[in-house]
């Protein structure tokens, strides 16, 4: 379908308008004088990216990763770790974060793609579990207190310490991510990922080896999580375990199927609806009563039982049907 | 012609005079972030008890102006901590921004608030050795103290009382190893045993108290904040214990959890650099005026968060309000002339608090209420171990 | 020896402590295939009731009597209004829900109970040592639990192998449609399963709190162990969940006890002390890790 004729159906209307918004985000914020909402801005792009990765697997594959988190914290620390020794320029580091977060993500699928539904969800739990004690350990950058960074140099290209530029620079890299995760979807691969969802038997029957097609998902997935972790290493200038607790891997499950799972732009929905809610609910129960934001989690978390029980589809659905 | 000229700024200065005493009456905004919600909630809201406290002596008003406190709560997480401070800086254009129970919460905010929004940050609580060291900040100042110096404290007390052999335990992550580090410098008799233990899911000592027992040291160093405090002291006790090992710790019983440990925690030592009978006037006044409204004890969280307002108040007292000149205000903080509750104390180069250190004894007051007091001093204008790698000098 | 078997027994105690959370996890997810990560919430929830009732009644056994009937009702509550609506709903869902949950009920601890923890003291008669050999004192108090926690465990086999009951829920894991065929009421047999499941939560709630201290977020701590426990020994087995917890009691024990000195044969000090903690606080994930590569649906699952 065209990208004019996709203008006209609500999602893709919708969409347009959504990446205008961040598009042109930096220039709002720079002509009413608000930063902070750059800062948001930001950590929406670089969260959205994570949420697309996940969503390769848990969306298209249907497979429950629990560990997500691990890509941020495996990304983070390389840029970290290499920066403590002198290696600043990112043209080393990034590959270094991506290929290692790859890697690990191979490890693991390799281990844990052998069982199957809640089996699925404890181990790959347990291997971030894993690393991140194994950060907590890290005395020499800085254990569970973290470590301060100085953000990755591309001399002459980016100086990733401007906020604006950093902003684009992530921004950019969403579309990219974006533009891959829609072509994966519609790939031969693809659709041996969402075939084996349903029907992984029928699949094997079909001569698919799934089981390779799922690593190769899987390791992806772990890659552009890795590129998400060194995106929010520069954006912080910090590094912690905290990065890679198991509440943020939920936090990431529940951002994609808030979203919409196994859609393309479910994740990024799902991002902005996650940080809006974060940063708007509790200063609208302090409007109801003064002191009640405090206690906002008493609202949210039956808002989420409420997503889980009446909002399968997520905010995608929400558009009508998808198709293709 | 003449007049053309002098229009429009005879109009700026007229505009300027009659902005003045707006600008005056504009408030001073101090952004606090700590824990207030999840299970160190209690923590938080010492503070924030304190902080109103410290606002209500004031008369709402430092140096003229009114100001106003905006908490802000990191749940306990140091990615969130990050983004409230942000949030502070940025959104909020906050003059001082105070707080941080956490370690990790102050180093994942420190840059953002210092150098990026140029904010002058005043650590109620977190000492981490970074920040007393090589990434000491023109920007940062301290009311609490540097990790490594309240066990150093003990740990020369025991030293001094002829304690041959501790054994050591805390919870394995940063502050607990610096902790252990810390009591280690002083103490030089024998260590029978240590143990960093799983933290922060550890429920069960069984295994730890079964090798004390084994062990049998002259006495155990603890430090276990919060929650952990009170489990520790729980299982000490059943497992017969007490009147056989004495016990020592550091953050581990105080006002916070002295309400669930009870007569658990009788007759055991700790070490701080504020306790609630220290003698001086502005202490009697928290401590009475902070019991009378709440029923309960301040505890150092809550004392340190107080001197920190006052110690802004103190600056913006000297500048009539007039914080524009940043110069100036770090200045005048560096002074730390104000009535601090601990009786007073000087700022090292690496703007740390040069201050005494003082054991306490956990006891029962005249009204059966738990509460610690003041047994002795265990160390004199104290200066932390790491000044010397800050390079401000 | 002393010292081994005193340790030993350390391992026991927190070992059968984790099965009573474990069996209530794995009878929900064996039979109405319920990933309930508020299990830990109700474990906390019996905690907190406990403590009131306690407090009222000024007798720990009566408190403690009382505050499972009433945790059973909670847990019948929490079913019919919620998990009722989960149990055709995929795992993911079910993850979703539940962990709103536990948003929920944290928060509203924080705001009936306060935020500040809350401490309930041994009972007098239990708060001693005793001697289980000549010249060995343990703490009274864990040896009670080691009894009341055999003593479930005996019941629950009895009950889950013997009754009516136990068969259903024995088919139920094995194949859920069968029951509903044979005619069963099932919303009922659910219900019951779930409040049953909250009785053994908060049991093992109020047995800890003694030891570690009431607080907002204590189920939380333990509630990824006692998924380890389950996934271990395999879903929706009681005597899985059994055994695993005995393993993990002793793994645990082990680790915090001897790994250090194991170490230190082959370790310089320093490291062997500073690897030993990292070691011991991955120790389950591994061995969970391990038997999963080894039998992908536990020590005692259903084959697929």
């Amino acid at each position: 379908m065209s990208i004019v004729a996709s203008l006209r159906t609500p999602r893709g209307l919708a969409v347009a308008l959504l990446l205008l918004a961040l598009a042109v985000l930096p220039l709002l914020t720079q002509a009413f004088d608000q930063r902070y909402l750059l800062s948001i801005g930001t950590r929406i792009v670089i969260w959205a990216i994570a949420a697309i990765s996940l969503n390769m697997i848990l969306g298209y594959g249907g497979l429950v990763s629990f560990g997500h988190a691990v890509f941020f914290g495996i990304g983070g620390y390389a840029v970290g770790i290499l920066g403590a020794h002198g290696v600043v320029t990112g043209w080393i580091q990034w590959p270094v974060g991506i290929l290692a977060a790859a890697a690990w993500a191979a490890l693991v699928g390799a281990l844990s793609l052998r069982t199957r539904g809640v089996y699925f969800i404890m181990i790959t739990l347990a291997f971030a579990q894993l690393v991140y004690y194994v950060g907590v350990g890290l005395e020499a950058y800085g254990a569970d207190d973290g470590l301060n960074i100085s953000r990755s140099r591309f001399p002459g290209l980016v100086d990733l310490r401007d906020k604006t530029s950093f902003y684009w620079l992530c921004f950019a890299l969403l579309l990219g991510t974006l533009w891959f995760c829609s072509r994966f979807a519609n790939s031969r691969f693809g659709f041996v990922i969402r075939g084996a969802k349903s029907n992984d038997l029928r699949m094997t029957a079909l001569g698919f080896p799934v089981f390779r097609y799922r690593l190769a998902a899987f390791t992806l997935s772990g890659a552009f999580g890795g590129l998400a972790g060194i995106l929010l290493a520069n954006e912080g200038a910090y590094i912690s375990p905290a990065m890679m607790s198991w509440v943020k891997s939920g936090d990431l499950i529940v951002i994609v199927v808030l979203g919409g799972m196994g859609t393309l732009f479910g994740p990024l929905f799902g991002t902005i609806a996650f940080f809006v809610l974060e940063e708007s609910l509790p200063p609208l129960l302090d409007l109801v009563r003064k002191g009640w934001g405090e206690y906002w989690q008493i609202a949210f978390g039956p808002l989420l039982v409420l997503i889980a029980l009446y909002a399968r589809g997520g905010i995608d659905s929400l558009f009508g049907r998808r198709h293709g | 012609m003449m007049s053309k000229l002098f229009g429009p700024a005879t109009i700026a200065a007229l505009a300027f005079a009659g902005l003045q005493p707006a600008m005056a009456q504009s408030p001073i905004k101090i952004g606090f972030v700590s824990t207030f919600s999840g299970p160190q909630a209690a923590i938080g809201e010492d503070m924030r008890r304190s902080v109103e406290l410290a606002k209500e002596h004031l008369g709402g008003k430092m140096g003229g102006r009114p100001f106003e406190i905006i908490y802000e709560d990191d749940q306990f997480k140091p990615d969130v901590g990050k983004q409230k401070s942000e949030k502070l800086v940025q959104q909020d254009k906050v003059n001082f921004v105070t707080g941080y129970i956490w370690s990790n919460v102050l180093l994942a905010s420190l840059k953002t608030v210092t150098d990026e929004g140029d904010t002058i940050l005043i650590s109620a609580n977190a000492g981490p050795s970074q920040i007393a060291g090589e990434l000491c900040n023109k920007n940062f100042f301290s009311t609490s103290w540097q990790n490594d110096q309240t066990p150093m404290a003990m740990g020369q007390y025991l030293q001094g009382k002829g304690v041959k052999s501790l054994y050591l335990l805390a919870g394995n992550y940063a502050a607990g190893k610096d902790m252990l580090a810390g009591v280690k410098r002083t103490f030089k008799g024998e260590i029978k045993g240590e143990d960093l233990t799983k933290w922060p899911d550890q429920l069960d000592f069984s295994a730890e108290l079964a090798k004390i027992a084994a062990a049998k040291p002259d006495g155990i160093f603890i430090f276990y904040p919060g929650a952990h405090g009170v489990q520790f002291l729980t299982q000490y006790v059943q497992a017969g214990l007490k009147n056989t090992i004495p016990l020592y710790q550091v953050f581990s019983i105080d006002a916070i959890t002295l309400p669930q440990q009870k007569e658990l925690a009788l007759g055991t030592l700790g070490a701080q650099e504020w306790v609630n009978d220290l003698p001086n006037e502005q202490n009697k006044r928290y401590v009475a005026d902070f019991k009378k409204k709440h029923g309960t004890y301040p505890s150092y969280y809550g004392a340190q968060s107080y001197d920190a307002i006052m110690l802004i108040a103190s600056a913006a007292e000297k500048l009539k309000g007039d914080l524009t000149n940043k110069d100036k205000v770090r200045a005048e903080l560096k002074k730390a002339d104000f009535k601090s509750l601990r009786g007073g104390f000087k700022y090292n180069t690496n703007q740390f608090p040069i201050q005494n250190f003082y054991i306490q004894e956990a006891v029962k007051d005249a009204d059966g209420m738990m509460t610690v007091k003041t047994i002795a001093t265990a160390l004199t204008d104290a200066k932390d171990p790491y000044y010397e790698k800050c390079p401000m000098k | 020896m002393d010292y081994l078997l005193l340790q030993m027994l350390n391992g026991v105690q927190l070992g059968l402590l984790m099965f009573l959370l474990a069996a209530g996890l794995t009878l929900t997810f064996g039979i109405m295939d319920l990933v309930n990560l508020a299990h830990g919430s109700l474990y906390m929830m019996g905690a907190y009731i406990a403590w009131t009732l306690i407090g009222w009644t000024d007798s720990f056994v009566l408190g403690a009597l009382l505050a499972l009937p009433v945790t059973f009702l909670l847990g019948v509550a929490v079913e019919a209004v919620v998990m009722r609506r989960l149990y055709a709903r995929d795992h993911l869902d079910q993850v979703l829900a539940t962990f709103g949950l536990i948003l929920f009920f944290n928060e509203l601890v924080r705001v009936i109970w306060g935020p500040a923890g809350k401490s309930l003291t041994v009972p007098a008669f239990l708060n001693r040592t005793v001697e289980i050999l000549p010249g060995v004192p343990y703490p009274a108090y864990r040896f009670a639990i080691i009894v009341v926690g055999a003593v479930v465990a005996l019941l629950l086999a009895w009950l889950v192998a013997r009754t009516r009951l136990g068969m259903l829920i024995r088919a139920g894991a094995s194949n859920r449609r069968m029951i509903a065929a044979l005619g069963v009421n099932i919303e009922l047999l659910f219900t019951l399963v779930f409040g049953l499941g909250a009785v053994f939560a908060a049991l093992a709630g109020l047995m800890a709190a003694p030891l570690t201290s009431v607080k907002i977020g204590m189920g939380d701590d333990i509630l990824i162990v006692a998924f380890v426990i389950i996934v271990i020994g395999g879903i929706g087995s009681i005597k899985g969940a059994f055994v695993a917890a005995m393993i993990v009691g002793q793994i645990d024990i082990v680790g915090r006890a001897f790994l250090p000195d194991f170490l230190k044969t082959f370790m310089t000090a320093s490291a062997a002390s500073s690897a030993a903690p990292a070691i011991s606080q991955v120790l389950v994930y591994l061995l969970m890790a391990g038997v999963l590569i080894w039998r992908p649906t536990g020590l005692f699952g259903q084959r697929t």
